[in-house]
């Protein structure tokens, strides 16, 4: 399958738009019609063709304009991607392994030709042909993490491991759900959670975190995670929340359609080798309310997932002023009917609306 | 599944080095490439022992970013339950091995403005990965290893040959030690000190670094217990609803699996955590052998490490 | 005079300590203002022999009490700014075993523990005790400037001037809290500023 990269905005005028074929393979992230958090970790080896799941890193129709957004966002805040000194090897290690996993799982898009430590590495849609020696700084024109990270769909955290803990020593973070790498680089695994409501009572971070120190090479894992944003703004960092911000009042009954977007991060976890370091990229997908709603069965949960949403929450993720207006939309697109489990659309078995 | 990746591997060279290490050469049986790693790591190799399937750790010891083979070396241990008998015996040149991906529980602290490395005896192996990694990234380090004798120094000509201002030898028979205080307190602030051997070094190490001051996280150590011979018990595994008659020479964790029960491990050494266990009821005393439980959770009768840890009394009930 | 208790709050939140005397042939201490009384509590003859007390005052009188503790070496600085060259000097020929103990303010301590760290020491070898102003450095996320001794809640951003609330998430390396605009979302509605631990 070709894909055909969109020309698209997630700035200003926010020309952002997703193929029929984007919103079928969306990932969904409720498996069942209420939410709640918990250690939802898998392993990440594959998943059904064409899904998001099926590939290492996933590249979509967003990809070439996700690149330019980022591209932007680096020349007005270079702090989005920074690396502390110690975690260069692990830099290298990342680079690694994207070529490699990208240069396999679509050959058509990117190659990577190596002869010891000389290598070539082709992106034909971002259009780079370029030779650089393996592990030799001078023959890039960015550190490790950040060239291949400005090549690479969604954001990076390089964990580094050490003393039973992972220390976030390294990321490119241009399209995060409203925190700072800048601010919290060199953080341990408590305390960059720190903000998080009710996660820390309920234990999960304890066990997410022995389950992250004990992920080995060959075997990464994954986990969903959501919020809401108002516009497909990809950059709704801290350090612009002064001008974002204000757009979450923008919303109305009339426009909430199109400008209410679910936006969910595809997480997932991977031993770098020769740094022991542990990768987190998070991957962002957004998807408007009214392309969600040509799901019947995501209609149906995601109005009693909203619903039923507990305010701490609510208010973490930032909707707790709309979410009145969101359950007033929402409410139409659900008629009562039980909804199957598993978070996959379910476009053949699943009933239309019947109201 | 439990454990890490498996490679299938041939063996393709086994060179005795002295009287008691044999070093074996591991590459993969498709020809294809092994994956990279981090000094310090190690790899479980699996033993078709008779009928008892044996899973030992060893330090790879090769150089970390050479993907043709592996290297580990093995000392044989004539007390010990088998697993180093069984590679100085029966393995030969050409047999195919399961062995797993690297795993590393015994790392740099690649922020460290020294690396201090202690060994004791064959506990120079992770050390030898380390210090090529180290030569590759342009790291500063200094090592002092620790023998009985010449003759049984493994890889200590070699060490003196490449790195002679850094190679640092002491010998038991010529009454030589290393002079830890002096050593330990003159180090500049930022130096991580390393240290594998038995034991007794370990705990010389660790207790004269926190009698100096050092901070804990500045100290790393990494000791392998091999699990050891004991008297036989029994176990009933509530979960699976299995009674499981544990033998002299097999571990807990080995007679578990014996009985098909998929139990969880990583390091089979004590040092990992993964196979920590419920208990949920036992008359008798516990043998915790660990370095994972806290001296509480040991007390408690509540959790063991079936590894390396085992049991003598009357009944042990297990949630697994 | 007695400790403020700071209320118990999220995991990135420093939570300071109570100094003790540690073993150890070098001590290097730093104390700002009501700190003098933490190192008073902990002074013995032996501990002092083998310490450098680098001393900010900030209008305190402890001068004399603390130079009566006969340290190794003794330094009063005007403020921590005009230390910092000399801590940094100290720092770089330490050895491995030397104990640092820091006392004073949030802010003080915060930066200074990050100089230790420079050098290698991990945070939790670094013991702490908050005395004194309960005042925060912040730091603005949009602008990143710093504001030292911030007491109310929201404050006003002094290089950006944005109205930012504070926040209880702090960074060790930044050794600041965060302030966020308050009005991001309803332009111009700023609430009436208050103590931050009131
Ligand atoms: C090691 C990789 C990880 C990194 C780098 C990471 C990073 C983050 C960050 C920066 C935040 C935002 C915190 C804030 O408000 O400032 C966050 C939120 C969160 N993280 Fe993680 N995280 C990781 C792994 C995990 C895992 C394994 C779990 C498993 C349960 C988890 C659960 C959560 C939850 C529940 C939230 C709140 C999200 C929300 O409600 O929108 N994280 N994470
Ligand atoms: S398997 Fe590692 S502690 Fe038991």
């Amino acid at each position: 399958m070709t894909i055909q990269f969109n020309d698209e905005s997630f700035r200003d005028d926010y020309t952002f738009h997703n193929s029929d074929w984007a919103i079928k393979r969306f990932p969904f992230p409720f498996h069942e019609d209420s939410y709640m958090y918990s250690v939802n970790m898998e392993q990440h080896r594959g998943g059904p063709e064409g899904s998001v799941y099926e590939m290492r890193f996933d590249v979509d129709e967003h990809y070439v304009s996700e690149m330019k957004d980022r591209a932007m966002v680096l020349d007005q805040d270079p702090l989005r991607c920074q690396s502390l000194p110690h975690m260069t090897l692990a830099g290298w290690d990342l680079l690694e392994l994207i070529m490699v996993s990208k240069s396999e799982d679509y050959p058509e898009l990117f190659e990577l030709h190596r002869n010891g430590n000389q290598w070539r590495w082709i992106n034909k849609p971002l259009g780079i042909d370029h030779s650089f020696t393996f592990m030799d700084e001078t023959t890039l024109p960015y550190g490790p993490m950040e060239y291949i990270t400005r090549q690479a769909q969604g954001d990076f955290a390089v964990l580094d491991q050490r003393d039973e803990m992972l220390w976030m020593d390294a990321g490119m973070v241009t399209t995060q759900a409203d925190w700072s790498l800048d601010f919290d680089i060199g953080m341990n695994f408590f305390e960059w959670h720190a903000p998080v409501p009710k996660a820390h009572e309920m234990g999960i971070f304890q066990r997410a975190l022995k389950f992250l120190l004990n992920i080995q090479q060959g075997a990464p894992a994954r986990r969903l995670n959501w919020t809401m944003t108002v516009n497909p703004l990809l950059d709704t960092s801290p350090e612009n929340y002064h001008k974002w911000g204000i757009q979450k009042t923008t919303l109305t009954p009339e426009n909430i359609a199109h400008k209410q977007h679910l936006r969910v991060e595809l997480q997932t976890f991977f031993r770098l080798p020769r740094s022991n370091a542990l990768v987190f990229p998070i991957r962002c997908y957004l998807c408007s309310f009214q392309d969600l709603m040509t799901v019947p069965k995501w209609g149906r949960r995601l109005h009693r997932v909203i619903r039923d949403l507990p305010e701490e929450l609510a208010t973490y993720k930032g909707f707790i002023d709309n979410r009145p207006m969101m359950l007033d939309y929402l409410s139409q697109f659900d008629d009562g009917l039980p909804t199957s489990p598993g978070i996959w659309p379910d476009l053949e078995t699943e009933p239309p609306l019947s109201k | 599944m439990s454990g890490a990746e498996k490679i299938q591997a041939k063996v393709t060279e086994i060179t005795p080095l002295n009287e008691l290490v044999t070093r074996f050469r591991f590459e993969r049986i498709d020809g294809g490439q092994l994956p990279t790693f981090s000094g310090g790591a190690h790899t479980v190799v699996e033993m078709q022992d008779g009928g008892i399937t044996r899973l030992n750790p060893y330090s790879l010891m090769s150089d970390p970013f050479d993907q043709s083979s592996y290297t580990i070396s093995v000392r044989r241990d004539d007390e010990g339950r088998g697993g180093s008998l069984f590679m100085h015996r029966q393995v030969k040149l050409g047999d195919e091995m399961t062995i797993s991906y690297p795993v590393n529980l015994f790392s740099l602290d690649l922020r460290a403005r020294k690396h201090l490395f202690l060994a004791g005896g064959i506990g120079i192996t992770p050390f030898l990965a380390q210090i090529k990694q180290l030569e590759l990234l342009h790291g500063h380090w200094e090592l002092h290893y620790a023998c009985r004798n010449h003759a049984l120094a493994s890889y200590a000509d070699q060490l003196t040959d490449r790195h002679p201002n850094e190679t640092h030898l002491y010998y038991d028979d010529q009454n030589q030690q290393i002079d830890l205080e002096n050593l330990l307190s003159g180090q500049p602030l930022g130096t991580h000190v390393y240290v594998c051997g038995p034991k007794g070094m370990i705990d010389w190490v660790r207790n004269t670094a926190a009698a100096e001051g050092w901070p804990e996280d500045c100290v790393h150590y990494e000791e392998f217990l091999a699990p050891q011979p004991g008297k036989p018990f029994e176990v009933r595994l509530a979960a699976s609803d299995k009674v499981v008659h544990v033998g002299e020479n097999e571990s807990l964790l080995e007679a578990i699996e014996r009985e098909g029960v998929d139990a969880p491990y990583l390091c089979r050494g004590g040092a990992c955590g993964q196979c920590e266990t419920v208990v949920l009821d036992h008359d008798g005393n516990f043998v915790h052998r660990d370095h994972w439980l806290t001296d509480e959770e040991k007390a408690s009768g509540k959790k063991i490490m079936p590894c390396v840890s085992r049991f003598e009394g009357k009944s042990l009930v297990l949630d697994r | 005079m007695s400790k403020f208790e700071f209320p118990k709050s999220i995991a990135s939140r420093p939570v300071w300590g109570t100094l003790e005397v540690r073993p150890g042939e070098h001590h290097l201490m730093i104390a700002e203002a009501e700190g003098a009384e933490a190192i008073l509590d902990i002074a013995t003859p032996d501990l002092m022999a083998k310490t450098h007390l680098i001393y900010i005052p900030k209008g305190t009188d402890y001068v004399e009490r603390l130079q009566a503790l006969k340290p190794a070496q003794f330094y009063e600085g005007p403020s921590y700014e005009a230390s910092l060259q000399r801590i940094r000097r100290v720092l770089e020929d330490a050895h491995m075993g030397l104990q640092v103990y820091l006392t004073g303010s949030e802010s003080m301590m915060g930066q200074a523990m990050n100089e230790v760290m420079a050098v290698g020491l991990p945070h939790t070898a670094i013991q702490t005790e908050h005395r004194g102003s309960v005042a925060r450095r912040m730091q603005c996320v949009h602008c990143k400037g710093i504001t030292e001794d911030v007491e109310v809640d929201p404050f006003v951003c002094a290089h950006c001037g944005l109205n930012l609330f504070v926040r209880d998430h702090y960074s060790r390396r930044l050794a600041a809290y965060q302030g966020v605009r308050v009005d991001a979302e309803d332009h111009g509605n700023v609430p009436e500023p208050k103590g931050i631990y009131e």
